[in-house]
């Protein structure tokens, strides 16, 4: 299957098609810049740092913005702004919209594969079939939209004429520390489940990883995904997860991909504001998912409505 | 930046007719625009250490006039904006109280009893603010009605038909003619810049204000954008600078309208500093005039505390 999805050949740079006639006579190549995603927009980092991001084996890629602790200030008040209006579509809409992501990204394979295999150390067939498993996760997730009310919701027998509905509610704004060890799959294993039900999210990419979370951040900026509802800081992750933890307009943190020396510190300060968190469990990115982490970022909210009026 | 240079008699002279008055604002050095934007964003980009900061945040809010100027105002409101006011913040009585609250002329008594005692003042807005538009006799009674009600500042608008028009001498004999109903109460002068159109009529309009008896040059009136720039506070910071030089009476600034960040509140306290320089860094002679910016001074402020980033959860709405 993999194989007929298969990008340009001799993609080795990353997200480079082969060289064109025009390269042999001495054309510069056009290098991209990475930087980060915050409020819709690419600014670079307030602190002006960048960091060098390497393949597997240590070779130079290319550079990464490094986000301060200002970039996570910048990119919550973007979240939080942004996350009301996303909450309010409807759920069917925000279906629509994850799809077109899917749509995005799949017209961005070879750049994908290119980042994959580098920043992962994996041939090009095993990356290919990664992005594939990647825009085909984010299609499932797309497809939650509209499902997720019925599965957490339900209506409840009470002892009065009452009718008693629980419906589930998006739980705000929420800082997501993706993977570490998968630069793509993981990183949307993070972030879709995250913004399906109506969360906005501020995430850490991988530390060395971090190119792929990048593509993914110009799928979203040409999808019709609300700027500010996704919004993906590079840089280092012990600089930048305590912030985020100690981050009083955070409603909950997923700490997927925090060191584990670190997640102690890090929950003792989400519990500052009572934040919701999701432990990292050793969850096997290429496993097929489980609705488990859109139902943790989802609150309970139940409706006493007299019968009869 | 250019300095003018006037005497007190040349003032007298100015203010003796129309023609004088024209002759006297028409020969007030040009502002050069392009030049004042880019003082202003010059000085906007100076970094404040955090020592600075925690000062200037709390200078921040010592200097703000907590305002409610909303056709759906209450007592009520009032009574909790005034509360506000006298302790921002609840859980840190560290927290200094802002200068004034600036409401509507009917919610001055209101305001009044609540801040009894307090220390924070009261302004109230008057002229049949926000338009001026309205006979001499009903803006003096609005004012008189403010002023008897026991508000402690008054801030009037200027007839901005009448200065572009070039009618110089009646927006004069307003600002005197409110001056004088004023009486022991402070009287700034609202120059709605953002109808103004050129920096040039921003510094003629500050100099005819200060010529006419203001205590305060003020912006805008918040109804109007643009509101408060930092291109157009410098020109009145120049405009109060050098009226000092040549008469030696200080004349506050009120910026108002737009500042909703701590960042641009502690910008324009850079400009204050470099322009006029450090006698006016006091509630007496800068004011800011801004509902939402005191959350702001205020999150900033339990983040130079804290460590960590607060939320708009924390705070009251306003």
């Amino acid at each position: 299957m993999a194989e007929q999805r298969i990008p340009p050949s001799g993609s080795e740079a990353i997200g480079r098609i082969p060289p064109s006639g025009s390269e042999a006579v001495g054309r510069i190549p056009v290098a991209k810049t990475y930087k980060l995603f915050i409020g819709g927009t690419f600014p670079r980092s307030e602190s002006g740092r960048s960091y060098a991001a390497t393949r597997r084996n240590g070779d130079f890629l290319a550079n990464a913005a490094q986000a301060s602790r200002k970039d996570v200030r910048d990119a919550v008040v973007a979240a939080r702004k942004a996350q009301p209006g996303w909450a309010a579509a409807t759920a069917y809409n925000r279906g629509q919209v994850l799809y077109r992501v899917a749509e995005m990204m799949e017209l961005r394979r070879p750049q994908f594969v290119g980042e994959v295999a580098a920043a992962d150390g994996l041939d090009i067939e095993t990356a290919v079939h990664v992005v594939d498993e990647t825009v085909d996760r984010w299609v499932w997730y797309a497809g939650w939209a509209d499902k997720i009310a019925q599965v957490a919701g339900s209506s409840n027998p009470v002892a009065g004429p009452y009718f008693n509905f629980t419906v589930p509610e998006p739980t705000g704004v929420v800082a997501v520390i993706a993977p570490q060890d998968s630069s793509l799959l993981g990183l949307v294993s993070v972030i879709a489940p995250a913004i399906v039900s109506g969360n906005a999210v501020v995430v850490v990419a991988a530390q060395e990883r971090p190119l792929a979370a990048i593509t993914l951040a110009e799928a979203l900026a040409t999808s019709d995904v609300p700027g500010g509802v996704v919004n993906i800081l590079t840089g280092v992750t012990a600089e930048l997860a305590p912030v985020l933890a100690a981050h009083m307009d955070v409603n909950a943190i997923d700490l997927a991909g925090a060191p584990g020396e670190m997640v102690p510190a890090l929950e003792r300060s989400a519990a500052d504001n009572v934040k919701r968190v999701v432990r990292p469990d050793g969850t096997d990115w290429a496993a097929s998912p489980t609705p488990d982490r859109m139902l943790a970022l989802v609150e309970a909210k139940t409706v006493w409505h007299p019968v009869g009026i | 930046m250019t300095t003018v240079a006037v005497t007190p008699a040349d003032l007298d002279a100015a203010a003796a007719s129309d023609v004088s008055l024209r002759r006297f604002l028409h020969g007030l050095p040009g502002v050069d625009q392009v030049g004042a934007e880019a003082r202003a964003g010059m000085l906007a980009t100076r970094s404040i250490k955090r020592g600075a900061k925690l000062w200037a945040l709390d200078m921040a809010l010592r200097m703000t006039d907590l305002t409610t100027l909303e056709g759906a105002d209450t007592p009520g409101k009032v009574r909790a904006l005034c509360s506000k006011a006298m302790r921002p913040d609840a859980v840190d009585p560290e927290v200094p109280s802002v200068a004034a609250v600036c409401v509507y002329p009917d919610l001055v008594p209101t305001a009044v009893e609540s801040l009894a005692g307090s220390g924070v003042r009261v302004a109230s807005v008057a002229t049949s603010f926000p338009s001026g538009r309205a006979s001499r006799a009903v803006r003096l009674a609005d004012v008189a009605e403010a002023v008897s009600a026991g508000a402690h500042e008054v801030d009037m608008v200027i007839d901005r038909g009448a200065f572009l028009a070039g009618r110089y001498a009646q927006v004069l004999s307003d600002v005197v003619a409110v001056k004088e109903q004023c009486g022991n109460a402070h009287l700034k002068v609202i120059l709605e810049t953002g109808e103004l159109r050129t920096l040039d009529n921003v510094r003629r309009a500050a100099w005819l204000s200060m010529v006419g008896g203001a205590d305060f040059i003020k912006t805008s009136t918040g109804k109007v954008a643009p509101a408060s720039t930092p291109a157009v506070v410098l020109v009145m910071l120049e405009a109060v600078r050098d009226y000092a030089e040549a008469t030696d009476s200080l004349v506050g600034v009120k910026a108002a309208g737009g500042i909703r960040t701590a960042k641009d509140a502690i910008r324009y306290l850079v400009l204050v500093n470099e322009t006029a320089g450090q006698r006016w860094l006091t509630p007496d002679l800068f004011r800011f005039g801004a509902s939402s910016l005191v959350n702001d001074l205020l999150m900033q402020r339990t983040k130079q505390r804290t460590g960590s980033y607060s939320g708009p959860d924390y705070f009251t709405v306003d």
